[in-house]
């Protein structure tokens, strides 16, 4: 398929609608210069993701990531952001000194789960027939089964990519202090 | 090339039917409330505006407040600031999507999603966003200390919300609107005879959700001059007010949706007209209800709203649950 034909399509539009937003604010959400900005822009890639399941008529799992990721992860984030400080305007001390391994271990998350979910669906034999689709959206008790039957194994190795590069984010991004300074702030 | 004009013509319609749903809800309940609130206290209320009763007073406020200077604080986070009153007011107009009016799909704007309670309660959780982003970019101490408060409030009761909806949708076998109000109209009982506890955790939740009192804490004009809203003026101000009453309409629709049994009633078919004007009197009851509390309780403490909600609400609907569930399978 060649790119006018890719274009002339109105559900791609559609996708660009989304995606280009998407990229956008997940890059913002990396270089703003406020922590409560880069929060709210997570809520604009998080909302454009929900959008991108609309697209692929999983209605559900686009809902489920409005209710837990928009309504209580990032509330929660922002929640936490402002009880201990937040000021407005910009901040100096954002950037750490280890972005570049940082970037280099997100873009290794991304190999290894591009890798693992091609590797786990060729072992099961590709990712068969859709899912039927009721109307325009699958009924949301066929995308259960098929989540807990048919996609639980590629579903559990992902979520097993993610946890470690949870862990690995949280390494990169603490301040180990030093024994002396742990001394100093049990006192305080 | 017709098919599609119609379909943005139709989208046109009903953006301008949503649009102006909003602004009628509230001043018909804004006014209910400025009128009952005064008639509890041995006052007239809004007396002059309109001739007789009154009746022009919300209108004549709603002018005012459009044509009032739109007051941006120096040390504002501008575009935070400005963007904040518009992710509240989106909370509460897509809300309006999915009320069922009526059981033919020809009438009203509603669209039966199949995930319909489900998308109803994620997309009203947008708007804590709004409240915490008014409440930081203000720059003011009192904004800043109310949207927390509103924030952890939130948080607090969305869960027994959610949780009060799932008795509901165990014993109707459907997430959709339609498909719960049919579910009641078929076996000729509203749910709330045998989910009265989800009923009465899902109306105590949505008061604390509309941050009304006795749970009016975020805006304790008392102690924090007007909240999270306290900076806002001008029409910016009128969003607030105005997606609190939508609000008040659209968790009552709700409300009266999955437990009293949405637009049936007894003896009468649910084919007719007359189905509107059922739903609409149920959400009159309950909004009664919710103008009767405000001006009935007292405000609670912080930490007794936090007390109410994680000890008692949330174990209870968890057990409401489970007892529902398995009745389902036993009977």
């Amino acid at each position: 398929m060649t790119f006018s034909e890719w274009i002339a399509e109105p559900v791609n539009w559609a996708f660009l609608a989304m995606a280009i937003p998407m990229v956008l604010a997940a890059l913002r959400v990396v270089t703003s210069r406020n922590v409560v900005h880069a929060a709210l822009f997570l809520v604009l890639a998080l909302a454009a993701s929900a959008g991108l399941f609309i697209l692929l008529s999983a209605e559900f799992v686009a809902w489920v990531l409005v209710l837990v990721y928009i309504g209580a992860v990032v509330v929660l984030f922002l929640f936490g952001i402002m009880i201990t400080r937040a000021p407005i305007g910009r901040e100096t001390n954002l950037s750490h000194n280890t972005r570049w391994p940082a970037a280099a271990a997100a873009l290794g998350v991304f190999a290894v789960t591009f890798w693992l979910i091609n590797a786990v669906t060729e072992q099961m034999g590709g990712f068969g027939d859709p899912l039927p689709a009721v109307g325009r959206a699958t009924a949301t008790g066929i995308l259960g089964e098929g989540f807990i039957n048919r996609y639980l194994i590629p579903f559990e190795a992902v979520g097993f990519v993610l946890l470690a590069a949870l862990i690995g984010g949280i390494t990169l991004a603490r301040k180990d202090l030093t024994p002396a300074e742990e001394e100093e702030g049990a006192r305080v | 090339m017709s098919l599609e004009l119609t379909f943005w013509w139709l989208l046109a319609i009903k953006l301008a039917v949503a649009a102006a749903v909003v602004p009628v809800i509230g001043m018909v309940i804004g006014y209910a409330e400025m009128k009952l609130s005064a008639h509890m206290q041995s006052r007239v209320g809004p007396y002059f505006a309109g001739g007789r009763f009154g009746w022009a007073q919300l209108i004549a406020d709603g002018v005012k407040f459009i044509q009032k200077e739109d007051i941006i604080p120096e040390e504002a986070d501008r575009p935070v600031f400005k963007w904040a009153p518009a992710l509240v007011m989106l909370g509460t107009m897509a809300l309006l999507v999915i009320v069922p009016v009526h059981p033919s799909p020809r009438y009203g704007i509603v669209r039966d999603l199949e995930v319909g309670i489900f998308y109803a309660l994620a997309i009203s959780s947008v708007s804590t966003i709004g409240v915490l982003m008014a409440g930081w970019s203000s720059a003011n101490k009192y904004s800043m200390i109310g949207g927390l408060r509103a924030a952890g409030q939130l948080i607090a009761y969305e869960l027994p919300l959610v949780l009060a909806t799932v008795g509901v949708v165990i014993q109707a076998g459907t997430m959709s609107m339609q498909g719960i109000v049919s579910a009641q109209v078929a076996q000729g009982w509203p749910f709330v005879l045998t989910q009265f506890i989800g009923f009465a955790i899902f109306m105590i939740a949505t008061l604390a959700e509309l941050t009304r009192l006795p749970f009016d804490m975020p805006i304790a004009e008392s102690e924090l001059v007007m909240g999270y809203v306290t900076e806002y003026s001008g029409f910016r101000f009128l969003f607030f007010f105005l997606a609190e009453f939508a609000n008040m309409f659209s968790m009552s629709v709700i409300a009266a949706t999955l437990f009293l049994g949405g637009y049936g009633l007894w003896g009468i078919n649910p084919e007719t007209l007359l189905s509107p004007i059922i739903l609409f009197a149920k959400v009159g009851v309950l909004v009664f209800l919710m103008i009767w509390l405000r001006w009935t309780l007292p405000r609670l403490r912080e930490d007794q709203l936090q007390t109410l909600a994680w000890k008692w609400l949330i174990p209870i609907a968890i057990a409401n649950i489970i007892v529902t569930a398995v009745l389902k399978v036993v009977l």
